[in-house]
Formats: structure tokens, sequence, C-alpha cells
């Protein structure tokens, strides 16, 4: 099924990403091994110069990426209406068995792309480009999972047919099954609760103490990026073990993509907005700070990841509040 | 972040009044944008609302039709059917329908004829729809005489059309008594044409017709959810594929773009020479010529995009129209509501920023890249 207007558009954007990296990581391999900043020679000079292409033509790349994760979800809960037992974007990615994998892809594509913005601004800040070699070891590792992606959404989108019937979030989420999903839906609300916040107030304490301190401590900063991959996965728990319920007023309605849905006022998008940036910020934070062992980052690496973990706490703060407030204004009574 | 925002600033006023003074050429490129997205813009936003138009239509109709099959042919139902129905768990009404299509030799065109549920007409009436008024020009209070199949002539008197608003579904559309229905095409006593459940909650519906399935083996339910997604994916599909055509032109204009922002003329090469020589790094010149293409695509596509909008909505799609709409001789003549939908401007914006984008990044650092030094010589 590949005559769909939004299909068409994500393929191109995996297409032209996949080929840009292709493009840049034969020059990537030559810059990590014949780069040295002291020198005048030609071929330094040379090297010099196609940075800024190719620095460039990441940033695009990586934006692109960033937009492209947004509109495979928001596609995913679109087309749920072209498929037999679809009622959510769960269904549509259940038709075949490369839609997860696919969205999987794209998420550890965000991210990426995301933690690689934030080296290439720190490395633009100071003057003899100290993390050339860090960026472009990156990109030989962000070219391979590019090129899976694209290769996962061409089998995933080419084995689209709207005959399947496929299944719905219902029996996914239902609590005798025994996959990933099943298993958090049936962690039980109270728990679920305890675990949220006891995880995610600590990560909210601890980059609010980072950004606000005055000394650096690079332990503090790895903290405040472990602490946001952890929130992360438990807010994404939280959401499929209680807060859904909260949102559907329904004690067994699990699923964390009906939430996006025109029915639920676009809710999901208030938590998850917030909850992807503070994660993508937070984990930048942690890996910004052990740079700050170059002379040139000593005072720009520390600052960087101060501003970030600020970043990240208002994000979770955001994730926090938006949560809690569901759970509260819900009419659905879980716990006494 | 301030110190960002104002050199951001500056950069974009420099950009601005150095775009202002090759109007010529950016004039031409920017024309040719605003085209495209305009035509993209037009395919899509006219689909978009023809879908929403069929969803807004079918809301209102019956969750379940159920027909008879005979030889794999819809045939009528006979009076004992409906009895081996009976009472079905979740089936809010059961109602019969009778209706049937009508040939005008006049018009050469099809009428639905058909015996309404909710209105009672009195014998020798009827009601028209709006495509009938403006084509056989009937009105209130006009006769109108239908031969019908076994030979016959039958008068009738129109007593009224149906509203405008309801054109899309009611344009063909002949509502008369159930007795005149029967007489005139000697439909058999106590059969039907098909017979309409509806059911109270969605997530029901499809098991209600694999039990209808189950009851009747010569039924053939038709869900509503079932209509709706062909409908889905008809119109996705024409979209897609006007699309896959019409990107040999998304091409064409990136191969355009890229040949136009290649072209430095000597001024421009002189200008960014001046620039690198007063202290601009290269950095600031890709920055300089990324708010340029920032501007032209921006513009164009804001442009382009209000174009279409207007096209669609309020001229009726004149352009492209028979290719999406479909053709019939009693077409009804419909206003869409106008509306935007985010995933379908996300879409747009890609199909048409994005391959500009792609296509002047080399350029843009070739420019940049330009030795002050050899600039000023030559």
């Amino acid at each position: 099924m590949f005559f769909q207007p939004t299909i068409i558009a994500l393929l191109l954007v995996a297409m032209l990403n996949a080929a840009m990296l292709a493009v840049a990581s034969p020059y990537a391999w030559q810059l990590i091994r014949q780069w040295d900043i002291g020198s005048g020679s030609d071929r330094q000079l040379r090297l010099e110069r196609l940075t800024y292409f190719f620095s460039t033509l990441l940033v695009f790349v990586c934006l692109l990426q960033i937009a492209s994760t947004l509109l495979f979800v928001f596609n995913a809960d679109h087309m749920h209406t072209m498929f037999v037992g679809a009622m959510c974007a769960i269904g549509t990615l259940n038709v075949n068995q490369w839609g997860f994998p696919a969205l999987y892809l794209q998420l550890a594509l965000f991210f990426m792309a995301a933690l690689w913005l934030a080296l290439n601004a720190l490395d633009n800040r100071a003057r003899d480009y100290p993390l050339v070699r860090v960026k472009y070891g990156a990109l030989l590792v962000l070219a391979p999972v590019a090129f899976a992606s694209l290769v996962v959404q061409l089998l995933y989108f080419g084995n689209l047919e709207a005959d399947v019937i496929t299944s719905c979030c219902g029996s996914m989420f239902s609590e005798e099954s025994e996959s990933v999903a099943a298993t958090l839906a049936a962690i039980e609300p109270g728990p679920a609760m305890v675990l949220f916040y006891s995880v995610l107030l600590p990560t909210i304490f601890v980059s609010a103490w980072h950004w606000r301190s005055t000394g650096f401590s690079r332990l503090r900063a790895g903290a405040v990026g472990l602490a946001s991959a952890l929130a992360f996965l438990v807010s994404i728990a939280a959401v499929v073990a209680f807060v859904s319920l909260y949102i559907y007023e329904h004690p067994n309605h699990h699923c964390p993509f009906c939430i996006l849905q025109p029915e639920f006022g676009y809710q999901g998008y208030l938590i998850y907005i917030p909850l992807f940036a503070a994660a993508a910020f937070g984990m930048a934070s942690g890996l910004l700070a052990p740079f700050n062992r170059f002379s040139s980052l000593a005072t720009l690496a520390p600052t960087a990841s101060r501003r970030l973990a600020g970043q990240a706490a208002v994000g979770y703060a955001l994730v926090v509040a938006v949560c809690t407030l569901m759970v509260l204004k819900s009419n659905l009574i879980l716990l006494d | 972040m301030n110190d960002w925002i104002e050199r951001q600033r500056h950069l974009l006023d420099f950009t601005l009044t150095s775009l202002a003074r090759r109007k010529t050429k950016n004039i031409g490129l920017l024309v040719v944008f605003a085209l495209l997205v305009f035509v993209l813009a037009s395919v899509s936003l006219y689909t978009q609302a023809l879908r929403s138009e069929a969803v807004r239509v079918l809301e209102q109709s019956p969750e379940i039709v159920v027909q008879r099959l005979v030889a794999g042919r819809h045939d009528l139902i006979p009076p004992d059917y409906l009895e081996g129905i009976g009472r079905l768990r979740g089936v809010r009404s059961i109602e019969t329908r009778l209706w049937g299509y009508y040939y005008d030799p006049v018009l050469k065109a099809n009428y639905t004829l058909m015996v309404p549920r909710t209105r009672t007409i009195e014998q020798g009436e009827i009601v028209v729809g709006p495509a009938l008024e403006h084509t056989r020009g009937l009105g209130t209070n006009t006769g109108i005489s239908l031969r019908a199949y076994s030979g016959e002539l039958h008068t009738f008197l129109v007593t009224d059309v149906l509203p405008h608003e309801t054109e899309l579904m009611s344009a063909d559309l002949v509502l008369m008594n159930e007795g005149d229905f029967r007489r005139f095409f000697n439909f058999p006593d106590g059969h039907y044409t098909d017979i309409v459940l509806s059911v109270a909650n969605p997530r029901e519906v499809r098991n209600i017709g694999l039990k209808l399935m189950e009851m009747l083996p010569d039924a053939r339910p038709i869900l509503r959810e079932e209509v709706l997604r062909t409908y889905n994916s008809i119109y996705a599909w024409r979209e897609g594929l006007l699309l896959a055509l019409l990107s040999a032109s998304i091409l064409a204009f990136g191969i355009l773009a890229w040949e136009k922002s290649t072209g430095l003329s000597a001024d421009e090469r002189r200008e960014i020479g001046i620039l690198k020589a007063i202290g601009w790094e290269t950095g600031d010149v890709i920055r300089m010529k990324f708010w340029e293409g920032f501007v032209i695509a921006f513009s164009a596509f804001l442009f382009g995009y209000v174009l279409a909008y207007v096209h669609v909505f309020y001229l009726r799609f004149f352009l492209f129209e028979p290719v999406l709409k479909g053709w019939a001789v009693l077409y009804p003549r419909f206003a869409l509501t106008p509306q935007i939908d985010a995933m379908q401007l996300i879409t747009l914006f890609i199909f048409t920023v994005v391959p500009y984008v792609a296509a002047v990044l080399v350029p843009i650092w070739r420019a940049a890249t330009t030795d002050p030094d050899t600039v000023m010589r030559s």
C-alpha cells in the first residue's frame, strides 16, 4: 500500500536520510583517520571545508528524522480506519510483523538524532572543533540504523494489506497475554503510581539541582542522563499501567495510543511531547558533561549540560503535572 | 539566547535586502515553487474534504444493511425472511426498505426510487431530489409521467423538492408512496429490497454481522464501517496516485532549484567575497543562505497553499475535478466544508520544502566556502 500520501512522504524522508548518510559515511571515515587541526596541509584545509557541508547536511538529516518520527506515529494512528479490527495505532502497527520494529527504529533514530544535534551544537561553539571525531564516529553508528529503518519501513508499508484482520489494543494489553505490553498492563495501578512518582520526582530534583548548582560534577550530569532514560521508560509504563485507565475512565483499557485520538481530546500529545523532549534533553545533558576535559570546552560543556538539565527538569515536571491532573480530574476511582 | 535571536534577526534583515536586490531571479523561483505547492495542495485538500464529506454522510446511515443473494446476485427479501432473524441481542431496530432504480430515457440517467421510512407520502405524489429539479425542470406542483417497465404510463405530482444541503446523497432520489412503488415496479406483495439494522454499540457490529451470516447463509451483511473504509482507501489511493505522478514535477523543481542556486552570478560571488573579507565566517554565510532559502520556501508554501485553498473551496476545484470526483449524468452539486488537517499539512511540507532544501544544500555550501581572495581577484 504505497500510494498513500503520508506513506510516500515517510518513505521519501527515509530514503533521503539513508542516501545522505551513505554519502557522508566515507567522508566521516576519512575524517576520523586524517583529521589534524594543527596541520595546515591541503588535505586538512579540504577536510575543514567539507565539515561545513556535512555538518549542515547532518543537521538537516536529524531535523528531518525528528519530524519523520512524529509523522510516523501520527500516521499510524490516522490509518486505523483502513484496517478491519483496528481501533488505533496498535491495530495499524499489528497488520504485519514489521510494524512495531519500524516504530522502535524510528524512536531509536529520534533519540540518536537529538543527541547528535546536541553534540553538534556544542562543537560549533568551540573554536577548534574538539568533537569532530566523536561527531563523525556517531554518524557511522547512525547510518546503519537509518538504513535498517528504511528497509523495515519499506517492508512494513509494502506489506500493508487492508483485508488482514488485525488485533486491536484490547487484545494486546489484556492481562492474560504474555507479551511485554501485557506485563506492563498487568502492573497494579497502586504500585505503578508509587514507581512513577518515586522515579520521576528524584529525576526532576537531580536535573534541577544540576541546573542550578554552582559547582560542576560529571557524576551528577551522568546521573541526570541515566535518570532521564529511566524516567522515560517508567513514564511509558505508567501511561500503560494507570494514566490511560484514568483518561478512558475504564478499568481495563490500557492502550497508550488511543489517547492520541480526537475522542479523548488529543490528551496523549500533552504527555508525549514533553516526555520525549525531556528524555532527549536529559540524556544529552549526561552525554555532553564528560567533554569538559577538552580545554576549549572546559566551560562550554558544563554550561550546555546544565542548561539541558534545566530543560529536562521542566519537561519532566510538565509530564508529572499533566499525568497527575489527568488522574485527579478523571471520574474513575481505582484506589480509595 | 537573546544574542542568538538578535544575530538571526540581523542575518534575516540582510538576507531580505539581498533578495530584494535580485528581484527577477527570486520572483521566478518563487512563482514556480508556489505553483508546485498549489497543485499538490489542491489535490490533497480536495481529497481530504471529499473523504470527510463521505464520513459525515455515512454517519447517519444504518450500521448494517442485509441483502439476500440468489446465485450471487442481489435478490428480494421474501415475506417470512425476517422471522428467521428473530431477536438479536444488541440490535436496536430492524427495518425493511423498498427501493429500486429507474432508467429515464429522457435524461439517459438512472433515478433511485424509494419509499421513505420516516415521512408519509400520499398516493400519486412524489418528492424529488435537487438534481432532478435542475435537470428535468421539476418544481413543486408540476406533474411528471414515467413509463414503468411493464409499459404502462404512471403520472405523479411533485409535492416537494429535497433540500440542497443533502444533495450529495439525494441528487437522483424520487420518494413515493408504498402502494405506488409496488404498482410501478410490479413489486410482489410482502417482498422488500433489503433490511437495515441499527446497532447501539459499535464494537458489537462485527459480531452481529457474523451471527447474521450464520443464521441466514444466503444473506450478505454490509457494514457501515466497511463502506467507510472503502471510501477512505479509494480517496487516499487516488490522492497518492496523483501525487506519485506529480512527483515528476517535484523532481523537475528540485533540478531547477539546484540550477538556480548553483549559477551564482558574478555579483553574488563578489558579495560573498566581500562579506568574508570583512570578517564573516563560513558558518555565517551558510546561515545567511539558509535564511534566503527559508524565506523563499516559506513564502512560496504559504502563497501556494492559500491559492489552493481558494481553488478547492471557492472555485470548486475546477482544474482537476474530473480525475478525483468521478463522473455521472446526475452528478450532485455540492459545496465542500473547508478544513485543514495537520497531518496533511506536514505531508505537503515534506513533499515540497524538503526536496528544495536537499537540492540547494550543495550549492549553498559551495557558495559559502568560496575563497575571498580568488573571488575578488577574478
